[in-house]
């Protein structure tokens, strides 16, 4: 190839493999080897992520989308002709003429037209309301269509549809249904099975699915109203998205007198060229290895391929891997390899409970993994796809490869035992021995710094946890070992200090500071040695010096609010209150003016108390039988509850119950950052408990334990540890699941970064609290049952104890006076606090 | 007018409370002529510190009830508020320049505590 005069290249169509072909002839340009680039979109935006089209529907922008600005073109020399379709190739004259009547020669032409919707020969498909779903304009259409409309569906159960439907249920309809012509879902990635699983997890999100069902009619007179099914079934849509499949944008190949394949698309050589030596074509319109790649991959290594040609160097398009893992409206699916060999051995573990399958395939002689399914966790997909393409030898129990280890070593030695070449971001080709030289080498030893150096993780993203794993594997090997210490007073993490702490039986902070700190301690040591005081040794807080250790809520057992007055929140296990305990909340509060108001934890929060008045008003309240709520600790907050099976007409245990023995058994107790918890009485999980660090939901046998969410800032939903077991089984897990946080997290870390950040996840934490791998079950119990049995509330210590009462005055000169410096304003019958300059 | 003339000509070493009124390792506040003063018992240092009772960052009364250490040698004090942290000898803010709290002479006497204004 001539490749010192040929330098004219015109590309015909913008979209993801358009773009990538530009962005990678770019970086290979040479100073004495420019091109000249011209490419013609035709659509109105620059080349956008089709991939993550329904994260439009998810509050995604279209610019979010957008895989280079505008500016990227004119800055790097491009000529972009956007809404200008190229409407004729002169192969004689070497030229292509645009829809606007552009005419620009070309020595190459690089054709990467993509591929339309497949809309199936159906009667009716032209009715208002039935639309396509390829681009951001088709997008636009449907959602201004959905705003009136209540019944959707989507035609086609495969990888696209799926997506589509995703996007109807974002859309708020009030059905949503997926009908699918094949016996399964995604019939090109799993198999029967695993399409059972993944029915079952779409189905519980309110998709309902239609499988076998071969669509003859879309009914109504001008807008759709149903569809009309070959096995005389009828359904009842008012709008309906076509997602069954792509057909190449081959037309202009065809006019141009190109070949083509007779069932669609451009037919190439293994080098994609097509028919004509100067014309190439990738991406969803080129028939290469006599099939279409519908995946964006192999698409940008036809454009990697295509452009290193240009410069002269040999390579060409092998036989992709088809391999896919991707969220599917929540659930993971992965497919690799071949996934539905037969003539080989096959490991298949279904828990229909939990809504997980996985498939592996190995070869007869056991030492090969050839291909295989995972629907609801997808976890291992990367090693496993690793595995299969290196033709790694297996373990001699393969199965640990899809269960994990189990009690014995972890099965494979992870990602750094993978070799070199191996591939962990098959989006832009990078291999592990590029990252290992860019982390090594070049220090870039975090994801987004081998972002911007590699580009690795920027395409589906699939490969960022191993990438991250390779980080942490490459600084391992060079011995580099990220501690996250406390401050400039302790050189410890702070498991390592709370072990410290414990083996020396140190019990206050001066004690800790002389024997392993150094300095005069800060805000920062300060309240995480008292923490950990608290969660070994259970003495009051505000003793033997911990009171000026604590920060200031804990100090003042109430939390300070704007204008330095305190708040009051007594502790109402479960959210259940008696009448009478619920008129001395308001007896207090209107005696002491407080604003009153109910919290998102079922229960109740006393703003505005000058700090003088705390004792007494804990007094009336303990007087009552009241006792704090902790709302001042990085402790146990509440348990909220539903109210179960004593009232409700659905539930199928009592929670309330349960929430109170569970908020009982835990109060007080300090941890690395505060607790919540909460228990529902059936799967409809009205206690939200899913969305604590650790909750509780009833089932027909017993309970399901989540562990791991929270609300706030980055809500994250909680993961079962374990399923229907009992009462007492339930509490164990809890006690071992929360001492091993509180002896293991960093300081105010929750449970959720905690199990986000741990080596091996749940499984592990599973591994720990359930299957006692590392054998201190016992003693987390035994410890948590200390912290249970020790438990004084500290309210009532503090009122009755004249030291500690009398620290609770605002001028210790003159006890008696208020901060006059305090104020409030009125709002709506009560007050608030003035308002801060 | 007038007060201000004193303070810069000729000291007052004002009785403020008992040493015990005030925790050790921490701090507590006193009015004295109509003005909040944070007295700190640093008796880890065995050193006492007194300053304005406000942070200026968003002026609330609740220095005395922050939290006491060191960074580096620098003895201070975080507020409670926003953990903005203060030197306890020249007041000046550890980390955000622009603020600062006024800090006054302070002694011990017979267990007494004794602010200069």
């Amino acid at each position: 190839m001539n490749t010192n005069k040929n330098r004219r290249v015109v590309v015909i169509g913008n979209g993801m493999v358009g773009y990538k072909f530009c962005e990678k002839l770019v970086a290979k340009e040479k100073n004495d080897q420019r091109f000249t680039l011209t490419v013609f979109g035709e659509e109105p935006r620059v080349a956008y992520d089709r991939v993550h089209l329904s994260a439009y529907f998810d509050g995604k922008t279209a610019d979010d989308l957008t895989l280079a600005p505008q500016s990227w073109y004119a800055d790097n020399g491009i000529m972009l002709y956007l809404t200008d379709p190229v409407v004729n190739v002169d192969r004689e004259r070497k030229e292509v003429r645009s829809h606007h009547g552009v005419v620009v020669p070309y020595d190459y032409l690089v054709l990467a037209t993509g591929s339309g919707a497949f809309v199936p020969p159906v009667a009716g498909v032209e009715k208002d309301g039935v639309f396509v779903y390829r681009t951001i304009e088709d997008l636009d259409l449907i959602q201004s269509y959905a705003r009136k409309a209540r019944k959707g569906a989507v035609l086609g159960g495969g990888l696209l549809g799926l997506e589509a439907a995703k996007a109807l249920l974002d859309l708020g309809l009030d059905e949503a249904h997926v009908v699918e012509f094949a016996p399964r879902l995604m019939p090109r990635q799993i198999d029967d099975a695993g399409s059972g699983i993944l029915q079952q997890q779409l189905e519980s999100l309110g998709l309902n699915i239609h499988l076998s069902k071969s669509t003859q009619e879309i009914t109504g007179d001008e807008a759709i109203t149903g569809m009309q099914f070959a096995d005389g079934s009828h359904l009842a849509v008012d709008m309906l998205v076509i997602s069954a499949g792509i057909r190449p944008r081959d037309e202009l190949a065809k006019s141009a007198g190109l070949d083509t394949h007779p069932r669609g698309g451009i037919l190439v050589d293994n080098f994609l060229q097509t028919s004509d030596s100067s014309i190439f074509a990738i991406g969803e319109c080129a028939v290469a290895h006599h099939m279409i790649y519908g995946l964006v991959a192999p698409g940008y290594e036809m454009a990697e391929v295509v452009a290193s040609r240009l410069i002269g160097e040999e390579k060409e398009f092998k036989p992709y891997d088809m391999s896919t893992k991707l969220k599917l409206i929540g659930t993971d699916v992965g497919s690799f390899g071949d996934p539905f060999a037969s003539d080989c051995k096959t490991i298949v573990y279904e828990n229909k409970a939990k809504g997980v399958y996985k498939r592996v395939n190995i070869s007869a002689d056991g030492k090969e993994l050839l291909g295989g399914i995972l629907v609801g966790d997808a976890e291992q997909y990367n090693m496993l796809l690793q595995t299969c393409k290196n033709k790694t030898i297996l373990p001699p129990d393969p199965e640990d490869l899809i269960l994990g280890s189990r009690g014995g070593e972890e099965a494979g030695a992870g990602v750094m035992s993978l070799p070199d070449d191996a591939l962990i971001c098959s989006c832009e080709a990078i291999t592990k021995a590029i990252l290992c030289h860019e982390i090594d080498e070049n220090g870039h030893t975090t994801v987004d710094a081998l972002k911007k150096a590699t580009k690795a993780c920027t395409g589906c993203g699939g490969c960022t946890p191993m990438v991250k794993d390779i980080i942490q594997g490459v600084l391992k090997q060079k011995g580099v070992y990220v501690r996250n210490i406390l401050c400039e007073h302790f050189n410890f993490t702070r498991q390592e200090l709370l072990d410290l702490v414990k083996i020396n039986s140190l019990k206050t902070f001066d004690a800790v500071l002389d024997k392993v700190g150094k300095g005069d301690g800060c805000e920062v040591c300060k309240p995480a040695v008292a923490s950990i005081l608290a969660s070994l040794w259970n003495e009051n807080i505000l003793e033997k010096g911990r009171a000026t250790i604590q920060d200031s809520n804990d100090r003042f057992l109430a939390n300070i609010q704007k204008g330095g007055t305190y708040s009051v929140v007594p502790r109402i296990p479960g959210g259940e209150i008696t009448p009478d305990k619920l008129i001395v909340i308001g007896q207090v509060a209107k005696k002491y003016g407080l604003y009153t108001k109910i919290t998102g934890g079922q229960r109740i929060d006393l703003f505005g108390a000058h700090v003088g008045d705390l004792p007494v008003i804990w007094e009336e309240l303990i007087a009552a039988g009241f006792e704090s709520g902790h709302a001042y600790g990085k402790s146990l907050r509440t348990v909220k509850s539903c109210v179960g099976s004593t009232w409700c007409r659905f539930g199928v245990q009592d929670s309330v119950s349960f929430a109170i023995e569970v908020e009982e058994r835990y109060k007080g107790i300090r941890s690395p950052h505060k607790l919540k918890s909460g228990v529902s009485g059936c799967i409809r999980e009205c206690a939200e408990a899913q969305s604590k660090d650790f909750g509780i939901i009833a089932t027909e046998k017993g309970w399901n334990l989540y562990v791991g969410g929270n609300g706030g800032s980055k809500p994250q939903h909680a993961m079962l540890l374990a399923s229907d077991v009992d009462k007492e089984t339930c509490i164990r897990y809890i006690d071992r699941f929360l001492m091993f946080y509180i002896k293991t997290a960093d300081p105010l870390t929750r449970t959720a970064t905690w199990l986000n950040k741990m080596d091996g996840g749940m499984n592990y934490l599973r591994a720990v609290v359930v299957d006692d791998v590392l054998n201190i079950a016992d003693g987390l119990e035994r410890e948590m049952q200390l912290l249970v049995d020790t438990f004084k509330c500290e309210w009532k210590e503090a009122v009755e104890n004249p030291a500690l009462r009398a620290r609770f005055a605002h001028f210790v000169n003159v006890p008696e006076q208020k901060d006059p410096t305090v104020q409030f304003d009125a709002l709506r019958d009560q007050k608030r606090a003035k308002e801060w300059a | 007018m007038e007060t201000r003339t004193i303070h810069k000509t000729e000291m007052i070493w004002q009785p403020a409370c008992p040493t015990s009124h005030i925790p050790e390792d921490g701090g507590a506040c006193v009015l004295l002529n109509g003005r909040q003063i944070a007295i700190f018992n640093f008796s880890r240092r065995g050193e006492w510190y007194a300053t304005a009772n406000e942070c200026p960052h968003r002026q609330q009364m609740a220095l005395s009830r922050g939290m006491i250490g060191s960074q580096g040698e620098e003895p201070k004090v975080a507020c409670p508020f926003h953990k903005k942290t203060f030197s306890l000898k020249s007041g000046e803010c550890l980390n955000d320049d622009g603020y600062k709290i006024a800090t006054f002479p302070i002694k011990i006497v017979d267990n007494m505590v004794y602010i200069g204004v």
